[in-house]
Parts: structure tokens; sequence; C-alpha cells
């Protein structure tokens, strides 16, 4: 006993260890450059536009640039050496004002740039006469004390991930405004982390290639919402070819003679391959675009075809291997990376968000006041998750994916084609991912890296309801989502994912298998 | 573009200062994942309190390097302790989930507001290399080496601290192995159960697996710190343990000499990709692309290397096909 209570302790440290917040937004590049973000002094994920840096070696000016939007700006060097760079004072808005640090004098500042080093440079606003009242302020890491001004302001730069509209009044009021919004982020938790733990039932393996799949789901929305032309286009083909493929797999293995599906199939594909080759000739000849429920539609098919795919060609070939669960586990996450940067490729790193949502008027329901956005995310995750609950419950195939799920060989041996179900779980799989992010990128932003985001509080959602369990996937997302955000009401907004995640090693701790998982499934 | 150009810049690349940083790190993981089978995909998190510990005791309390050294070891020790403590008894993916979350975490915590009088939030740390080159044998304005390998005298000092500590690891590592402590380990990395069967307390051979590996990280950690002079807590991002991984898998999980092979691979690729990329795009072959887009393919080519080393040669360049299939239950 007393080592659990060592165990449970230790556990409780390490959660206030825990604390995701603000992800960076700095691209991975190759070769030396200087970089930054000007962000506003209030709200430094708010960039200020058009502030004018130049960077010379010695006398020679390297280059000059202006920020953009977002406030980022970047310079590519030459090569490794010792730099100034040069902040135009007369761009800055008036009621900002540069603050005065060790390094940066008088907007002049002294940067060593290493071989192949982004050289991240901060340049950081006040706003203007606030230095004047505080001149003794500086970033120098010497004084100890001295930063208790900028922590306060840091606290201000809320998360990302957390952005709850219509906040204010009394302690009543915020629980129940903050209630709504975690059973929101829940509801999104829930329905991108159903793929994921069905997935881990069926087949034993972490896919850690589903945050990317959310990721992959959001930003196909956006394409096709914002108009589509030559890549779109190309896109669609493609996934198209590979879904005929899928499809005919499907419904034809067995019936047709092995060697006519398979040309079939691959006939689909390099089809596919070659209409996207003539798509993107033709560039932005065929444009189009649909409102954003039709764009999500099309989202989800993509999605359900790219898990689908990823099962048919990757997944089930090395299950015919034997290849062991642990190269499986390091599979998908090499599997991740090429996704995420693909897609990083394609769309870029902005931060974007669906367009016509942003602003709405508040619908007061009650105590709870929403955004009409929020609303309808609510209200499509609760069906979704109701009609895949039944399809789990009622349908042939959905009690046959929970048999899969609950034990592979006997549900083999009492004659379910496993693998037929495998690949449904795969596309049900990608399809919900894909209907997570989009409902995750619609509350919140679209970028690359929200799926990443995303993926630590799935995994503390499917550990919490149990691994392997469908309907534990829905209660974790929950309980997580909730739990997330009510702990705003107590503690700093930065700390809110920590306390998912505590939960999450408090589960392991006391009941590994998670809250509907059964025992034998932890070794 | 020329072709021998990069080739030379990529071989110098391959025993540089980086090279013998990761080498250092990806031992640890050797020692986690070739030999325990601990599936530690938190390793940066190691390297970031080791290099935080030379950070905050060089920048923020002027202590000497040699101080810092130890503080961030100690801060290795305590990570590995509450990262062992919960997760070692549960299977090893649970690891994995637990690990790369705790290194993200640290690196949020690191740069969060609240911890800025100690770390100095995103701005990080400055002016972290000066006592450590005050003991320079080499001449700082000389430059060293023959050909295409040539290094200036910091750098050759850092050089050979690096890769010396690169090769103690590897001679400690090797002793270790072929000691009966090291008979028992590789057991519980093949079967748990069996070995537990033996009457060997499991959980305290997977912790000192854990803490030796995760001290290792740490010294590569401390060692970049002193090599860059400046850190900051988004350089050590999750890429940096799926960079360690791809060392690891490429050289060789399970062998004393696979992570320094490993390394030395990986940043002559790397460095030669990137110079490949960007030597196309400035012929103008690469009309899609801009040049951040280089560093995305970059990593997408990682992924990919990844997948394709699991699956077609799971044992990397010298390692053993037998001690690679592990299987986890």
């Amino acid at each position: 006993m007393r080592t659990r209570l060592v165990t449970v302790l230790l556990a409780l440290i390490t959660a206030f260890l825990v604390i995701p917040g603000a992800a960076a937004t700095a691209d991975e590049q190759g070769g030396e450059s200087l970089q930054g973000q000007i962000g506003q002094p209030d709200d430094r994920d708010q960039g200020v536009e058009g502030i004018e840096i130049t960077v010379f070696q010695g006398e020679d000016e390297i280059e000059a640039v202006t920020t953009d939007s977002d406030g980022m700006w970047e310079v590519e060097l030459p090569g490794p050496g010792t730099y100034r760079v040069v902040v135009d004072q007369e761009s800055i808005p008036s009621e900002y004002e540069i603050r005065e640090t060790v390094l940066l004098v008088d907007g002049e500042a002294e940067a060593e740039v290493g071989a192949n080093e982004q050289r991240p440079l901060i340049v950081a606003l006040d706003e203007a006469g606030a230095a004047a009242e505080e001149p003794a302020e500086s970033d120098a890491p010497e004084e100890g004390d001295g930063a208790a001004q900028e922590g306060e302001e840091d606290t201000s730069a809320e998360d990302p991930t957390v952005e709850v509209e219509g906040l204010s009044g009394g302690f009543g009021d915020r629980f129940v405004q903050l209630a709504a919004a975690g059973l929101l982020f829940g509801l999104v938790i829930a329905v991108s982390a159903i793929g994921l733990s069905l997935i881990f039932g069926t087949t034993q393996v972490i896919n850690f290639s589903h945050g990317d799949m959310v990721t992959f789901g959001a930003m196909m929305a956006l394409l096709f919402s914002s108009g589509a032309a030559g890549m779109g286009n190309s896109l669609l083909a493609i996934f198209a070819g590979l879904g005929v493929a899928i499809l005919l797999g499907a419904a034809f293995e067995g019936r047709l003679g092995r060697t006519l599906l398979i040309v079939l199939q691959w006939t689909s594909v390099f089809g596919g391959i070659a209409l996207a080759t003539v798509m993107g000739v033709l560039g932005d000849d065929i444009g189009w675009r649909v409102p954003l429920w039709a764009a999500a539609g099309i989202a989800v098919v993509m999605g359900a075809v790219l898990g689908g795919t990823m099962e048919r060609y990757l997944w089930r070939p090395l299950r015919k291997r034997n290849v062991a669960l642990i190269q499986m586990f390091i599979v998908s996450i090499g599997l991740a990376l090429v996704l995420r940067h693909v897609l990083l490729v394609l769309f870029g790193g902005n931060r974007t968000r669906y367009a016509g949502y942003q602003v709405q008027e508040l619908v007061h329901i009650g105590p709870v006041s929403m955004p009409p956005r929020d609303l309808v995310i609510i209200g499509v995750a609760l069906v979704v998750l109701v009609l895949v609950a039944c399809l789990l419950q009622f349908t042939r195939i959905g009690k046959a994916m929970r048999a899969v799920s609950d034990n592979r060989d006997l549900a083999e041996s009492s004659g379910i084609d496993v693998d037929r179900v495998t690949l449904y779980v795969w596309l049900l799989g990608g399809g919900l991912a894909s209907l997570g992010g989009v409902l995750f990128g619609l509350n919140q932003v679209v970028d690359y890296e929200m799926g990443f985001r995303l993926l630590l509080l799935m995994f503390a959602a499917v550990i919490l309801g149990g691994l392997g369990t469908a309907y534990g996937a829905m209660v974790g997302g929950l309980a997580v989502g909730l739990v997330a955000m009510l702990s705003t009401l107590w503690f700093p907004a930065q700390l809110m994912n920590a306390w998912a995640l505590a939960l999450m090693i408090l589960m392991l701790l006391v009941r590994p298998q998670g809250l509907l998982g059964s025992r034998e499934r932890v070794g | 573009m020329d072709i021998l150009m990069i080739l030379a810049e990529s071989a110098r690349s391959a025993v540089g200062p980086v090279a013998a940083i990761y080498a250092l790190a990806a031992v640890g993981l050797n020692l986690h994942f070739g030999y325990t089978g601990l599936l530690n995909f938190g390793q940066v998190g190691f390297m970031l309190v080791g290099a935080y510990g030379v950070g905050i005791s060089v920048a923020v309390f002027q202590l000497p390097v040699a101080v810092g050294f130890l503080v961030g070891l100690g801060c290795a020790l305590v990570l590995a302790l509450l990262l062992g403590i919960p997760t070692l008894r549960l299977r090893a993916d649970y690891l994995a989930i637990t690990t790369i979350a705790t290194a993200e975490v640290l690196r949020l915590v690191y740069r969060a507001g609240f911890a800025e009088p100690l770390t100095n939030g995103v701005y990080g740390l400055q002016n972290l290399s000066s006592g450590f080159r005050q003991v320079n044998p080499f001449d700082a304005g000389e430059r060293y080496g023959v050909g295409a390998f040539m290094f200036t005298g910091n750098q050759m000092w850092l050089m050979t601290v690096t890769w010396g500590l690169v090769g103690l690891a590897a001679l400690v590592t090797w002793m270790l192995i072929h000691s009966p402590w090291g008979r028992v380990i590789k057991g519980i990395r093949e079967d748990e159960d069996a070995v537990r069967s033996l009457g060997k307390n499991v959980f305290a051979y997977k912790m000192q697996a854990l803490v030796l590996g995760g001290l290792l990280g740490a010294l590569a950690g401390a060692m970049l710190a002193v090599h860059q002079g400046a850190i900051q807590p988004d350089q050590f991002k999750p890429q940096v343990t799926f960079y360690l991984w791809v060392i690891l898998l490429l050289g060789g999980a399970g062998r004393v000499f696979g992570p320094i092979i490993g390394s030395m691979a990986f940043w002559f690729l790397m460095n030669f990709t990137d110079g490949f990329l960007k030597g196309l795009g400035r012929e103008g072959l690469l009309p899609f692309l801009d040049g951040p887009d280089y560093g995305a393919i970059q990593l997408a080519f990682i992924g990919l290397l990844l997948v394709l080393l699991i699956v077609f040669r799971p044992q990397g360049l010298i390692g053993d096909r037998k001690e690679m299939l592990i299987n986890v239950k």
C-alpha cells in the first residue's frame, strides 16, 4: 500500500509539471536564417504587421524584410557568422515601442548564427510609455525577481487550444459556461478518438498518425471550402482512385479471380494518378468551391479513404509479415511525420480559420451563451456519436467490429472475416478523425500541428476510457474535455491540458485498463 | 551545383560537434530501447533538462560550467525516477505515450510565462560557453584539420570532449552489457516474465536502465548548450527524439557502435539532402517549392526513412536481425 501511495504522490508531482500550452509556430528550415515573430504586447499570438527589419553583415546589407500579418519575419543568410539586425523604429505602429533589452539596444541587435542554425531573434514590443514608467525593466536573466511583471503579461497570452467566448460573470456563470465549452471540447475529442481506440482494439497498433489524420480532415475541408482548383482536383482524383481500389478489394475479394482483381485495383489507382496529373496541368481552369458542410463531407470521405489506404497497403502487409508491435508503432510515427510535413508543404504553416464563421452573434440558452457555430458542432458531434453507437450496437458489421476488438482470434475462429472488419474499422476511424478535424478547426484554428496537439489528449481519452473500447473513447473524451476546461476555474489556463494528462496518469496507476476496459488487456 | 562540395560538406558534418552530441544521446537511447526494450520517446526531455541544468546554473546563478553539468545530470535523474515509477510496470507502449507527453510538457513548462525568472521563457538563455572555452587547450583563432575537415579551435575542443564522452559511454555500455547486469536487461527485452520467474526485480533493472540512458541524454543536452552557447526551449521539440530514433535504427539498435555509426550516417544524409535540395532550387529545378519547404521535405524524408528501415531492414546498418525481433506483449 505504501508503494502505491508513493507512486500516486509522484504521479501528482508529475502532473504539476505537465503544462501543454501555446505551440510554437516556427517552421523547420534548412540553412542559416534569422527569424522571429513580433507580437502585440498584450497578446503575443497576435502579430504586428509591417515592421521593417534589415539585416547587415558588417556594413553589407543582406536583406530587408517586413513582418507579415502574423508578425512573422525571416531572413535567409548566406552562411554562419555575426550579423547586425536593425529594426526600423519608424515602421512600428505609434501605440507600441520596442522593449530595450541587453541584446537589443536602440533597435539594433547582434546575432551570432552557427552553421545550419535557424536563429530566432526576439523583438518584443511594449505599449508606448510603459517602458518609461519602468525604466529598469530588462530581459536580463540575472535579475531573477525582475521578471515578475513579464510573467503577468504572459498569462494573458492565452493558450490557442482554449478559446471560450463570452466568459464573464460570477463563479456559477463561469462554471456553466466552462462546462458547456468542456462538453464541446470533449465531444470533439471523442469523435476523433473513437477511431484510435477501435484501431487499437482490432489491430493492437497504437496509431500515432491519428493526429495527422485529424489535421488532414481539417485541411481538406479548408481547401474545398475556400476554392479547390488544381491541387484540390488532383487530390480528389488520387483519392477517388484509391477509394475505388479499396472498395473493389472489399467487395469482390474471393469472388473475382485474384489476378483480375489486382489488375482492376492497380488500374484504378494509376487511373486516379493519371487523372490527377491532368487535373494538375489544367490547374485553375476548373475552379470550384462548396459551402463548408459539403467540404466537410468530402473531407470525411477522403479521410476514410486515407485510413483505408493505410490499412490496405501498409498495415495489412506488415501484419502478414508478422512485424512486431513495437515496430508497427515506430512505423506509425514515421507515417505521422510524412503526413504532417507533406501537409505542411502543400498548405504552408499558416494558421487559418474557416471563413464566414468567425464573428457570430452569441446565442443565449439559459445561462449559457455560445456562437451558433459551437451549437452546430455540439449537435453534429452528438448525432455522429449516437449513430456510431447504433452502428456498433445493432448492425452486423458493428457487432463484428466489437467482437474483433474484444478478441481477434476468437472472432476469427467464429467465422468473422477479420481482415475485412479491420478495413472497415480503418475506414470508419479515418472518416471520424477527419470529421473531428473539421469540428476542431471550426472551433479553433487550422494549422499543420493541430492534430499533434490533439493527439496527446486523444491518448489521454482512450487510456482513460480503456484502450480498445469505442464507448470508452467517448466517455474518456468527454471526461478529458470537461476536466481540461473546468480546471481553468481554479488554475491558470496554461495548465488546462495538464489536468487531463494528470487524470491519465492517475488512471494508469489505479486502473490501467481504463474505465471500461477488461483487466487482461494490460500486461 | 557542385556535388563534390556538397559531399565534402556532408562528410564534415558527419564528424562534427552536432553528430557527436546526437551520438551521445542515441547511445543512451540504445541502452533504453536496444538493450532493455523500453520505448522511450521522450529522450529530448532528458536533453532539455541537461541543457537547462547548464543554462540556468551558468546564466542565472553564475556558477561554473562543471556545476551546471552536475545540476543537469541531477535533474535527469529526478526526471527518470518520476517518469519510470508510474509507467515502467505497464506495457511498453504506455511508456512511449507517457514519455512523449512528458517531454513535450517539459518544453512547454520551460517556455511558460511563470518560469521566466529562471528560463527566460521563449527568449532562452545566452552566453553559456565561455566557461567551457576558458579551459580550451586548442587555439580558438586557429583552424585545425585537413582538406574539407576544417574546424575552429573551439569546435575542436568541443568535438574532442564530446567524442571522448561518446567513446566513454560506448565503453561503459560494452562493459555493462557483458556483465551479469547486461544479461538481465537483455533478458527483460526478450521476455520479461521469464526474467521475473528467475527472481529478478524487473522493475528495478528497468529503472536503472532508464536512469543510465537518461543521464547520457542529459549529458548530450549539456554539451548542446555549451556548443551553441545559447538555448531556447523550442529547439527541444519532439522532432529531436524522432531524429534520435532514426539514428538508432539506422545504425542498428542493440549494438554498441550502432548509434555512433547511425549518427554519422544520419547527419551525412541530412546535410546531403539539404545541400542537394538547395542546389536543385538554385538551379531552378524545383519551381513548386519555396525555401521553407525544404525543411518540411527533409522531415517527411526522415519519416519515410523510419518506415522503410523498420519494414525492410529493422537491424539497421550493423545490427543483428535476431536482436531486433522484439515483441512486446
